[in-house]
């Protein structure tokens, strides 16, 4: 039921056409019984709100948020910050926050790679391979991921001692953890530092405005990250078996390995499929036409199939990713101390149940909001372009 | 060359006979072992002592312990109710399956055997009561499935109508829950239902844990599932809805007879292939120590009789995940070429 409006714009409303007019506009038809629903609503909430309220007083529990500077009296096995039990609660939190964002960064990298390679090779017409892949994607699509989960870390923890742990060339299998070679420099900060540089260097260079003079950039970065590393004496760790312990490289928990993995194989799976799809997509008659115009296979991958494509795949690999993110606190589950498993030890420990939900709540929005809008931003550069959008 | 049709594409060109090999390559090196732990070197019957001092799985783990991850710690003497219950809800999935009987019948159906499901577990009249704490494995895992599906649909359909509406109070608030219930992750919806639902019901109301991580769970899956409906809906054209209008329908029978029909049809297998992923989450259960048939399987390891028997455990409790989720999308994929043919 919406108020008429007379053709100068001027409805027959109690008010002058303006902010209100405009707000029972939006408002919309029924506007009483929305507000019923809402009140309805929102008494329900408070009305938990208050049993919630009088449980914490009788609990002895005071509502807000300064428990995050009290000490934290537990240990956190693994930490790329330092932390040491009497430090305050919120360094546990970030501590936990670094320690998801690592595995979600680290799983959305590989389970890219991963994916990618299988759906490629889903699409090949060799039978064997295709039959392969297929089998891959259906066990490891119908099976739950906690499942997965549990299985790795069964198999991480039920891996030899390191005087048996299998590997070579600098990589070790042991139940003391995953042992890959590293990069070192004697400076500690110089290699986060290297690494961003090259990341913006990369992305100037893949700007198209820049693109265009500089068929030279791209081995200035190779040869100024190169001068940047040996400025700094940087060199690579090679784990190496010492008496009863592997020294040496980055040595990755059994748990964060795990984990790793498991999230790493299930994403892999449904990257497959999307890869697979957006190729699909492309018509063939498409790449028909590329050939005929006398584009090699590279060209007719680079200008033809994958432009199109990836107006299919970005969208749907975003909520990947996402969802990737927000399955990286299955961790709790394996004691990996992960911003969820922080956030329970410390609803467990000072009893500020609604304070840790409350903040892993936002934390999961905030990282979901940001890798939406980063996503989305990189999708308006692959998607279709109208007229107005030039 | 007188290979079988199929085959014969994987030694066409040497790319092709190189990529054949290589695969072939890989399943020699792993074929083997799996076929030795799996069957040759596998033990049948014995007890822990046998299986540890053989080289292959220990199949007579199952035997003795499938009984646990399928049911947990059910009085062995009931075992039959949470039995029952598991082919009622199977038989339920397979009757839904059945386009011919879409419809009011089901919807009689789903409300009966639902609750007549919680109730044989419960137990009560003649039947002895069993304590929500003892139930556990696969009745569990369908029950809180079914149950969540069951109330997150219809308010699934709601939500998504008031987020595809005029109304701007309705719609901002089904915006807001849609997209801060998908943002965030199940484990923190779980906690939610573990750590404060509790406090937030009126003193003397205890909620078990079951039922306060379904009630979650179905509040969670709404989400999901109202953006389904919503692509549905989307696809209805507006011409559709004035039409009726036109003929005098008003907004609720217009609702009911033409938009919802055509919406839902049109998403039928998107909500299917949903339902397969609730199915692999209420896994997550196991995360607050629902014992779900997850967490029996794990806790079946730690049995000090058949202790660390991890691989069996997890095969046997993948196998069944596997059964009915791959059952489910190969269905979806039948529903959807039917539905294109009409």
């Amino acid at each position: 039921m919406t108020l008429p409006v007379t053709s100068d714009g001027q409805g027959p409303h109690l008010f002058p056409r303006g902010r209100f007019a405009a707000l029972v506009e939006w408002w919309g038809p029924r506007p009483w019984s929305q507000l019923a629903v809402i009140l309805v609503i929102a008494a329900l909430l408070l009305w938990f709100g208050l049993n919630l309220a009088a449980a914490l007083q009788r609990a002895g529990i005071t509502p807000g948020f300064s428990f995050l500077f009290r000490s934290a009296n537990f240990q956190i096995g693994e930490s790329t910050l330092a932390f040491q039990a009497g430090d305050t609660y919120l360094r546990a939190i970030v501590v936990g926050i670094v320690n998801t964002l690592k595995v979600a960064l680290a799983g959305c990298v590989l389970a890219t790679l991963l994916g990618v390679a299988i759906g490629v090779g889903g699409l090949s017409a060799n039978p064997l391979l295709g039959g392969l892949v297929r089998v891959y994607i259906e066990v490891v699509r119908n099976t739950p991921l906690l499942l997965q989960l549990f299985f790795w870390i069964a198999v991480a923890r039920n891996l030899p001692g390191p005087r048996q742990a299998p590997g070579g060339m600098g990589f070790y299998l042991s139940n003391r953890g995953i042992f890959v070679p590293a990069l070192t420099s004697p400076v500690g900060w110089l290699m986060p530092l290297a690494a961003i540089a090259g990341l913006v260097l990369l992305a100037a260079v893949a700007r198209p405005r820049l693109r265009r003079g500089g068929g030279l950039l791209w081995p200035g970065v190779v040869a100024l990250s190169a001068l940047i590393l040996a400025i700094a004496g940087a060199g690579v760790d090679v784990p190496q078996l010492q008496g009863f312990n592997i020294r040496g490289g980055l040595s990755l928990s059994p748990e964060f390995a795990a984990l790793l993995t498991a999230l790493t194989v299930k994403f892999s799976a449904s990257i497959a499929e999307i890869v697979r799809a957006g190729i699909l997509s492309v018509a063939p008659g498409q790449r028909e036409a590329a050939r005929a115009l006398g584009l090699n296979d590279w060209q007719i991958l680079r200008l033809v199939v994958l432009p199109q494509a990836l107006r299919v795949i970005v969208p749907l690999i975003t909520s990947s990713f996402l969802d990737l993110a927000k399955d990286s606190s299955l961790a709790v589950a394996i004691g990996y101390p992960d911003l969820v498993g922080i956030l329970n030890t410390t609803a467990n420990t000072t009893g500020q149940a609604i304070e840790a939900v409350f903040i892993m709540a936002i934390s999961f929005l905030v990282l979901n909001l940001s890798v939406a809008a980063l996503m989305n931003r990189y999708n308006q550069r692959v998607a279709l372009r109208g007229e107005a959008g030039r | 060359m007188t290979l079988p049709a199929p085959l014969r594409g994987a030694f066409a060109g040497p790319v092709n006979i190189a990529l054949s090999l290589a695969v072939l390559g890989a399943l020699a090196l792993v074929l083997p072992p799996l076929f030795g732990w799996a069957v040759a070197h596998a033990v049948w019957q014995g007890d822990m002592a046998t299986c540890r001092a053989a080289a292959g799985a220990c199949w007579a783990f199952l035997q003795a312990k499938a009984r646990f991850i399928l049911f947990a710690f059910y009085p062995a003497d009931q075992i039959w109710r949470p039995a029952l219950v598991v082919v009622a809800l199977l038989a339920l999935m397979v009757l839904s399956a059945l386009p011919r009987l879409w419809g009011a019948v089901l919807l009689t159906v789903w409300p009966v055997v639902l609750m007549s499901s919680w109730g044989l577990m419960a137990g009560g009249g003649p039947l002895p009561r069993v304590s929500v704490n003892d139930w556990g494995g696969l009745p569990v895992t369908l029950l809180v499935w079914t149950t969540c599906m069951a109330f997150a649909m219809p308010a699934a359909v709601l939500l998504a109508l008031a987020r595809q509406s005029r109304m701007g109070g309705l719609r901002s608030l089904s915006v807001a829950y849609i997209e801060v219930m998908r943002a965030t992750p199940m484990v923190a919806i779980l906690y939610f239902a573990m750590l404060i639902l509790p406090m937030a019901l009126p003193g003397g109301v205890v909620l078990d844990k079951i039922l306060r991580a379904t009630i979650m769970t179905a509040l969670f899956f709404t989400a999901y599932l109202a953006e389904v409906v919503r692509g549905g809906l989307q696809t209805i054209p507006a011409g559709q809805a004035e039409a009726a209008s036109a003929l005098g329908l008003g907004y609720w029978r217009t609702v009911q007879l033409i938009v919802l029909p055509q919406a839902l049809n049109k998403v039928i297998p998107g909500l299917v292939n949903l339902a397969i992923g609730f199915l692999l989450a209420t896994s997550l259960l196991a995360v607050i120590g629902v014992f779900d048939l997850l967490n029996a399987a794990k806790a079946s390891t730690t049995d000090p009789l058949w202790m660390g028997f991890y691989d069996e455990a997890y095969v046997f409790a993948a196998l069944i995940y596997f059964l009915l989720c791959f059952g489910g999308s190969r269905y979806s994929l039948w529903l959807e070429r039917r539905l294109r043919r009409n």
